[in-house]
């Protein structure tokens, strides 16, 4: 049994496909390239692929990472060869490696995410300019979410924003994505005073406690 | 409408689907779309099965229809469902009409509107998605701008109470009658002939209803008397389209990026049933059995395995063990497939010991659970229904089931036949108790039987459409009987809803009247009635009321033999005076075989003889019809 690690972007036709069922995509993909997937033990077996943070739903990214296992011995160039051949509308392989099969999983490395934001309907720049700072000036930041309390501010580790083209702004921000500490770029946008439905949400990095590659994709 | 451009549509659903539940249903996208340039083709078709997403998705036979449309060059189809209510609140609001997941135009402008109707508790669905379109519901006030709405699906064998909102009827087979449609319909669009020509065409189709060209009549007692052709070339009757041999299974399934119903590859081994459980409505209008070979089933099995990814897979008959070549199918699938992790479900099995081997070899670790359908509990109604076993096969096999590691086992019964006695109905519960016990042995309080009961409703065109159903009354008292007796460890019990089964009665056997009576319902806010959340009852009763209908009429008055059904005009090869004949059998108790065994002369071969000698061979259930026949 072999343990490898693709990064691959989730693009617009995957928008509305969640966590547990882009498992099962994956798993599909897999079947279709003829590639075996590992099997856990037990009453109910399971493929062996695993993620390393769950994306909301309607997210779009450039950075996804998940962990799969094959039986047998297999040339990682002949997996690539076979991935690449099996479509996918929504998935798009970056790098792919063999890694450690003892290494630790992904999800208990993971540190930050960032996001980049853009929004969707006209906002004044120069307000968002001073809404950043605003809440970069707060100690705490308590919300709610799913009715509990919980402070937001300690989770926004980066938080600025550029001006593109015309009336687009984009908002970048670095959260803490540790497990049961995770920020949502979507809470951090109604905080700064929108509706975070005005906007449109890219994961575009993933921060590791150490290197997930050894080569840099 | 609001949207002009598919870039503003575009827009509306950014900003609107991450507010409403699983979104995923409305974005399409998915692996093994068609996407076809909409100017490239002469046809565009929207195919709709109208129920959300979930449901819709894995239809087969709409999948075979989008299968056999986009394999044309000259036409598209595009999937179109029902929204769910929040989604629809949230359209309505904006003035979005319903458009298609593949190209995000709107439904209205199509040609065609296909619409699949299995079952009758979709009809307000249908209506609701003629209205989000921006269709007339009713098909008298559509012109040339709007799209022909075309229904087919096992509920439309009964088209009457359907019949005023559709421009078309397919009755039967859609495989091969789409093609003539779409041809029909090119044909047409490049002349300067108006709508009722198309429609007048339409109707010279062999299988294809025009309810348009037709009126009912009624004697002064209200009784229904008959059909009333308004056009000289229309046909009295109209005969149901069969294939001669079933083309091969379509393998480009359509794969949901979301969770749906059932997410699998789904292959009908055999059409029709030759057993003729006198109560099953699919066992009368799919005749005659045709069987696909195991070599076809086998690679395009694979063929799909390849383009999909599933790891189930659904081997679809209305009675599987009765495959000829069931056991060759079965060990192929195991040679060929039993590393893959598969799941591979075969519904329908005979209650017999073949019937084990054949789950045991194909689903390995027992994760589920084994289902039967002995329909009824003593040797006496079974003879009625034509469904013989008795008590001692039966536990026999049950016994097997349990021992060779099952813990869970499914029972299917059926209550309210009007030759039902309370007795009959304590059986049930005597049975399902003796069954567990044997269960015990081999499983301790593990064992489990799950008893699903369901109420007869007298189908159209089966030997039991003369029957009365059993009052409301007695249908509770007969499912609160057994909910008490049906209790303690290893019991558990399922039933129908006594109003949902009212409806589907009034609703299947209704005639044109009752179209009044679903429009109206869906005027008062009635949409999902298959959903229990969403399903009122008092909203239909209000409905019939306001239509002027006694709909217990429909379902709970005897029929003479004499009677007109508002369905006689549907000939779907299976002679009314053959079921009248077996509706004599039943009340004698009288057993038919299986209809390979010895052919009764039900109207199948008669009615199909050309095709059947286009079609020589044994994979069709029926004799062989070789000379040519003297009477012509």
């Amino acid at each position: 049994m072999n343990r490898f690690r693709i990064q691959y972007s989730k693009t617009e036709p995957l928008r509305y496909t969640g966590m547990l069922d882009i498992q099962h995509i994956w798993e599909r993909l897999f079947r279709r390239a003829h590639l075996d997937l590992a099997y856990s033990q037990g009453f109910h077996p399971q493929p062996r692929i695993q993620q390393a943070a769950p994306l909301p739903l309607s997210f779009i990214s450039s950075c996804e990472l998940l962990d799969f296992w094959l039986d047998g011995e297999v040339e990682i160039s002949s997996i690539l060869d076979a991935i690449k051949r099996t479509s996918q509308p929504g998935l798009e392989i970056q790098h792919m490696e063999e890694v450690d099969i003892i290494s630790p999983p992904l999800q208990t490395m993971l540190e930050t995410a960032t996001y980049a934001v853009v929004n969707l309907v006209e906002i004044d720049s120069n307000l968002l300019t001073r809404n950043i700072a605003r809440i970069l000036n707060e100690q705490t930041l308590i919300r709610e979410r799913r009715n509990k309390t919980y402070d937001l501010r300690p989770l926004i580790l980066e938080l600025n924003s550029s001006e593109r083209a015309g009336e687009i702004n984009q908002i970048e921000m670095k959260l803490s994505a540790r497990e049961a500490a995770t920020g949502r770029p979507d809470e951090v946008t109604a905080a700064l005073g929108y509706d975070p439905l005005d906007f449109r949400y890219l994961r575009s990095h993933l921060g590791f406690s150490s290197p997930v590659f050894s080569s840099d994709p | 409408m609001n949207f002009q451009t598919p870039a503003q549509l575009d827009a509306w659903l950014e900003r609107t689907l991450p507010a409403v539940q699983k979104p995923g249903r409305y974005f399409g996208n998915e692996l093994n779309q068609v996407c076809k340039q909409w100017d490239s083709v002469h046809v565009h078709i929207a195919l709709t099965f109208p129920d959300i997403y979930d449901l819709g998705l894995p239809n087969l036979g709409l999948a075979i229809l989008y299968d056999q449309i986009n394999k044309r060059e000259d036409a598209l189809a595009e999937r179109t469902y029902v929204p769910w209510v929040d989604m629809e609140a949230a359209m309505r609001k904006s003035g979005i009409p319903l458009f298609s997941l593949e190209s995000r135009h709107p439904i209205g402008h199509f040609d065609i509107l296909g619409i699949t109707l299995p079952y009758e508790t979709l009809y307000t669905n249908a209506l609701n998605l003629l209205d989000l379109s921006g269709i007339p519901i009713f098909a008298a006030d559509r012109t040339v701008t709007h799209p022909l709405v075309i229904a087919g699906g096992h509920a439309m064998l009964n088209p009457e109470p359907m019949a005023p909102f559709l421009d078309a009827v397919v009755i039967g087979e859609g495989e091969e009658v789409i093609h003539e449609i779409i041809s029909t319909v090119i044909f047409w669009k490049k002349s300067s002939a108006s709508r009722s020509e198309l429609l007048l065409d339409l109707s010279r189709i062999t299988g294809v209803y025009v309810p348009g060209f037709y009126e009912p009549e009624f004697d002064r007692t209200g009784l229904y008397t008959g059909l009333k052709t308004l056009h000289p070339e229309a046909p009295a009757c109209i005969q149901k389209r069969i294939l001669g041999k079933l083309p091969a299974p379509i393998t480009d399934f359509i794969v949901p990026s979301i969770d749906v119903v059932q997410n699998r590859i789904a292959v009908e081994i055999m059409r029709g049933c030759t057993r003729g459980c006198r109560f099953c409505q699919a066992g009368m209008i799919t005749r005659p059995v045709r069987e696909r070979e195991v070599d076809e089933i086998i690679n395009s099995l694979e063929t799909a395995l390849d383009k999909t990814g599933f790891d189930e897979v659904a081997l679809l008959s209305l009675s599987s063990s009765d495959h000829t070549q069931i056991k060759e199918i079965v060990d192929a699938i195991q040679n060929r497939f039993h590393k893959k992790h598969l799941t591979i479900s075969l519904p329908s099995l005979r209650i017999e010991s073949l019937s084990v081997d054949i789950l045991e070899k194909l689903s390995g670790s027992h994760q589920t659970s084994f289902t039967l359908a002995p329909e009824a509990a003593t040797d006496r109604l079974r003879k009625i229904i034509n469904k013989p076993i008795s008590d001692d096969a039966l536990i026999d096999v049950i016994r097997l089931i349990y021992s060779r590691g099952w813990r869970v086992i499914k029972c299917y019964f059926m209550i309210g036949h009007p030759e039902e006695t309370m007795e009959d109905v304590r059986a049930i519960a005597d049975l399902c108790k003796r069954v567990v016990l044997e269960g015990r042995k081999y499983h301790g309080l593990k064992a489990t039987l799950h008893a699903g009961i369901s109420t007869f409703i007298p189908k159209p065109h089966t030997p039991f459409q003369w029957h009365a159903m059993d009052s409301y009354e007695s249908i509770v008292e007969k499912q609160n009987l057994l909910r008490h007796e049906l209790r303690g460890p290893g019991l558990k019990m399922s039933w129908s809803d006594p109003q949902t089964s009212l409806i589907e009665a009034w609703l299947c056997r209704g005639d044109r009247r009752t179209s009044i009576a679903i429009h109206q319902a869906w005027k008062s806010g009635a949409r999902f009635d298959a959903w229990q959340d969403q399903f009122d009852f008092s909203r239909w009763q209000n409905a019939f009321l306001a239509a002027g209908i006694d709909p217990y009429d429909y379902s709970h008055r005897e029929r003479q033999e004499s009677e007109v059904f508002p369905w006689d005009h549907i000939n779907i090869g299976v002679g009314k005076e053959y079921l009248l004949e077996d509706s004599n059998w039943s009340l004698r108790a009288e057993l038919r075989q299986d209809c390979r065994e010895t052919c009764y002369v039900c109207g199948i071969l008669p009615t199909y003889k050309e095709i059947r000698r286009n079609n020589p061979g044994d994979h069709w259930g029926c004799p062989e019809v070789n000379s040519v026949d003297p009477t012509g």
